[in-house]
């Protein structure tokens, strides 16, 4: 047990190799290449939505409109396409980015500078957005005969057997990953989350690192609204419907502690590979519909449990560790 | 006259200190009992003790005259014993009746809320409270709270009540109606044991007295009996232990002025000079105002009034980032609240105020960042596993130098240390007491707030003591007195020095 606890992204990354080995020896066709091709391109949009989860979390914050603003800035860009349906692809992720990040700025504004609780904030947002996307259709939905062929295509295109979406997660999270640990606004985020008090002290402006965490969130959420809806060929108001809790439970998962300051984006992505091989191996292994999600639960339940004990018994290992080494090193 | 409650002999260890050496006292019913002593001379550990929370290592608590063992603040309440403290802890969302009766409300199974709130009422109209049993205990002030503290003592029937500087937080005329609450408890027999700084309280209020130093009983008698130039001896006592460094420096051009800061309620008119190399203490009672005054210089409250000149040009500080910019730093007094990220490592910590320095094009370099952190962990010898390890791992002392190592990255002409050797051990405390000596030998200039005086005259050049949220006095190395400067910051009368 002791590997588990000297690093969480080794531990996770040997937990998902073993119930992939596991699976697969009760139904080898999960381990094919094609079906782990599969796995991770199914998984694409899971990956993007938990960089910016991250992030917030990384700020004491939480985000649960994520799922809504998808829904939204989705259905935005589907509207927009219908007027311009062969625009070069990277229009619509603009669009989709500008809209998220727009939807992400209102939360950032109410949580940094008004002061409300986040988890207040973006629970009413979550409402707002979801009511939002009804409104502006009148309860329509956008089907794939009204987007346009460039529209529809660009999601699915494949490089290497994977899709762009799975590129465009990979894009974003290489962008997150050098943002927070090679930026000093990187470094700032943790040190809000770690202590935003002490951050104060810094010199470091709290408010704008905390509005700005959620248009980050929001626009990674636009830009998966806009390949969500291009992928499946429709937008209504009903898409991802409890996503935002998938994300979260990914993060958790993945070592993002919910009190702020500890976690890292290579570990927030094996949270989402783990959740995402889970969801992925069930149907292959014949479980029932009906209990896979109770299955999926307890896996996520029992991961975080590890977790937290793992956590405990490393602090009582360290210290005495520390205190006999004394010195530097 | 038997005791109501006494501690025999009552010693207590914590780690590398001896908070308590063989202290006894009697609290006598219909007296009021003043305990006095300087911060960390072991009243608190007393209060501590006899309200449960702590238990003595040795001798005994008596009630009656026979041993008892209060292994909780439940067991001291059983006893009689209630305490009403500086700050108060209450329950702000309840009401006034829930507070007094929270832990033993009247009724069986289901609570009986009309004889709790008609209990309750006898017991404020005894205490001639100006509010209702149903009033929410936020929409009381401060001294008002003290009264519901009162009634809850009184619910308990409590024959000993402690008050553990209750009037900190009280205006002058609360103040006064507080005593005349002591003085009806008195007459009504109950032993009081009354804690407090100001020698005014003390003379007005207090039938006898005891004196604390270092844990150990220096003295005590009849108050009336007593002088406060007397009292303020025994508080200080010992000659200034001589343990700190011995610098000899001529301070340079001044660096800082400071001319007549002042905020709505904390402080007013702070005005001084500090020189290039030079150690300036200040030195009060908690709540004087110090910490307050350094917060707003630094940015982190604004002033009403005032100006701050830096190399003798004026700075407009708003934000602690323009405090940093003009080359200021400020350990705060809470370590764990005010000072460092826990989760994050050492590093991380010690970067955190300089990032600036370390970014290579755009991007932060690591090996700059370590660079930066082994010169200042050496230099301060942290002692760490690791520079990545997360500071919550770290000791005290530790932490400590790792908040101090902080601000010296940013290489500032001026720094605020604020309680920099609150709650740490001996050792760390020598070691930060000779790195302060080095830094003014290194030309930084150096505001050192403390509330301990051997650290305050072993280290300052000049001392300036606040006593509520005013200057009241400077003195420069060697024309000080401890028993002056105690004078100074109790506001006792000048006579005392």
């Amino acid at each position: 047990m002791t590997w588990l606890t000297e690093n969480r992204e080794t531990a996770l990354a040997g937990l998902i190799m073993a119930m992939v080995l596991a699976v697969g020896l009760y139904a080898p066709a999960f381990v094919t290449p094609a079906s782990l091709v599969g796995v991770l391109n199914n998984t694409a949009f899971l990956f993007m939505l938990v960089l910016g989860q991250t992030v917030v979390l990384l700020t004491r914050g939480i985000d649960l409109s994520v799922a809504a603003n998808l829904a939204l800035s989705g259905m935005l860009v589907a509207l927009i396409g219908q007027y311009g349906p062969d625009m070069p692809a990277p229009v619509y992720l603009a669009l989709g980015a500008l809209s998220g990040a727009f939807l992400g700025l209102v939360i950032g504004l109410l949580v940094g500078w008004v002061g409300i609780p986040p988890i207040v904030v973006t629970l009413g947002a979550l409402a707002i957005y979801r009511g939002m996307t009804v409104v502006i259709t009148g309860g329509d939905q956008v089907n794939s005969s009204e987007m346009g062929e460039t529209f529809q295509a660009f999601p699915r295109r494949e490089i290497l057997g994977l899709t762009s979406s799975f590129w465009i997660a990979v894009a974003l999270a290489l962008l997150t990953h050098v943002l927070l640990t090679r930026t000093r606004f990187g470094r700032g985020i943790y040190a809000v989350g770690g202590n935003p008090v002490a951050a104060r002290y810094c010199g470091i402006d709290v408010e704008r690192v905390q509005v700005l965490v959620y248009v980050l969130s929001g626009s990674i959420a636009g830009i998966a609204g806009y390949l969500w809806v291009a992928h499946y060929g429709v937008a209504y108001s009903e898409i991802a419907v409890g996503y935002e809790l998938t994300v979260i439970a990914a993060c958790v998962i993945g070592g993002i502690s919910i009190g702020g300051g500890v976690g890292t984006i290579p570990g927030a992505l094996l949270g989402a590979l783990f959740l995402g091989t889970v969801v992925n191996a069930l149907p292959t292994m014949q479980v029932s519909p009906f209990w896979q999600m109770a299955i999926a639960g307890a896996v996520i339940l029992g991961s975080v449990v590890l977790n937290a004990r793992s956590e405990s018994h490393g602090a009582k290992l360290i210290l005495p560790e520390a205190r006999r080494k004394g010195g530097t090193t | 006259m038997t005791s109501a409650l006494s501690l025999h002999e009552v010693s207590k260890r914590f780690p590398g200190v001896k908070a308590l050496d063989g202290v006894s006292l009697d609290l006598v019913p219909g007296s009021v009992m003043a305990l006095i002593g300087e911060n960390g001379a072991g009243k608190s550990t007393i209060v501590k003790i006899l309200t449960g929370i702590y238990r003595p290592d040795e001798g005994q608590v008596r009630i009656g005259g026979k041993p008892v063992r209060l292994n909780s603040p439940r067991d001291a309440w059983a006893a009689g014993v209630a305490a009403i403290h500086q700050e108060t802890v209450m329950f702000d969302e309840l009401s006034v009746a829930e507070n007094v009766f929270m832990g033993h409300m009247p009724g069986g199974a289901l609570i009986d809320p009309r004889d709790m709130r008609d209990r309750t009422a006898s017991l404020l109209a005894r205490i001639e409270a100006d509010f209702e049993p149903e009033t929410q205990v936020k929409r009381l002030s401060v001294a008002q709270k003290h009264m519901v503290e009162i009634a809850r003592a009184l619910s308990h029937d409590a024959r000993v009540v402690i008050m553990d500087e209750p009037t900190a937080a009280l205006s002058r005329h609360e103040i006064d109606e507080l005593f005349k609450l002591v003085d009806s408890l008195r007459s009504e027999g109950r032993a009081i044991l009354f804690i407090s700084h100001k020698f005014d309280e003390i003379f007005g209020v207090s039938d006898r007295w005891v004196c604390l130093r270092d844990g150990r009983k220096v003295g005590e008698g009849a108050t009336a009996a007593t002088t406060e130039p007397e009292l303020v001896r025994l508080m200080v006592g010992r000659p200034v232990e001589q343990i700190y460094p011995k610098r000899d420096i001529t301070p340079g051009p001044v660096v800082l002025e400071v001319d007549g800061l002042s905020n709505a309620t904390e402080f007013a008119d702070i005005s001084f000079e500090l020189r290039r190399g030079e150690i300036l203490g200040f030195y009060g009672l908690v709540g004087s105002g110090r910490s307050e005054a350094m917060q707003c210089l630094f940015g982190l409250t604004p002033p009403t009034n005032g100006r701050v000149l830096l190399d003798g040009a004026e700075v407009a500080i708003a934000e602690p980032a323009e405090a940093i910019a003009a080359g200021m730093a400020y350990v705060p007094e809470d370590r764990q609240e005010q000072g460092l990220a826990l989760p994050l490592g050492v590093r991380e910590n010690i970067t955190i105020a300089s990032l600036r320095d370390h970014v290579k094009r755009i991007f932060l370099s690591r090996r700059s960042e370590t660079e930066a952190t082994e010169t200042l962990g050496t230099r301060l010898s942290i002692r760490t596993a690791g520079w990545e390890n997360p500071v919550n791992e770290l000791s005290g002392g530790n932490q400590q130098k790792v908040v101090i190592s902080k601000w010296l990255a940013t290489r500032p002409k001026v720094v605020i240390l604020d309680e920099p050797t609150k709650g740490i051990d001996v050792g760390s405390k020598a070691a930060v007491h000779d790195f302060i000596g080095e830094l003014a030998e290194e030309g930084l200039a150096v505001i050192l707030v403390t509330s301990e005086l051997p650290e305050a005259l072993g280290l300052s050049d000049r001392l300036i003591v606040m006593h509520e949220g005013r200057i009241a006095g400077t003195f420069t190395r060697g024309n000080w007195s401890p028993e002056a400067v105690v004078a100074m910051a109790t506001g006792a009368r000048s006579d005392a020095a």
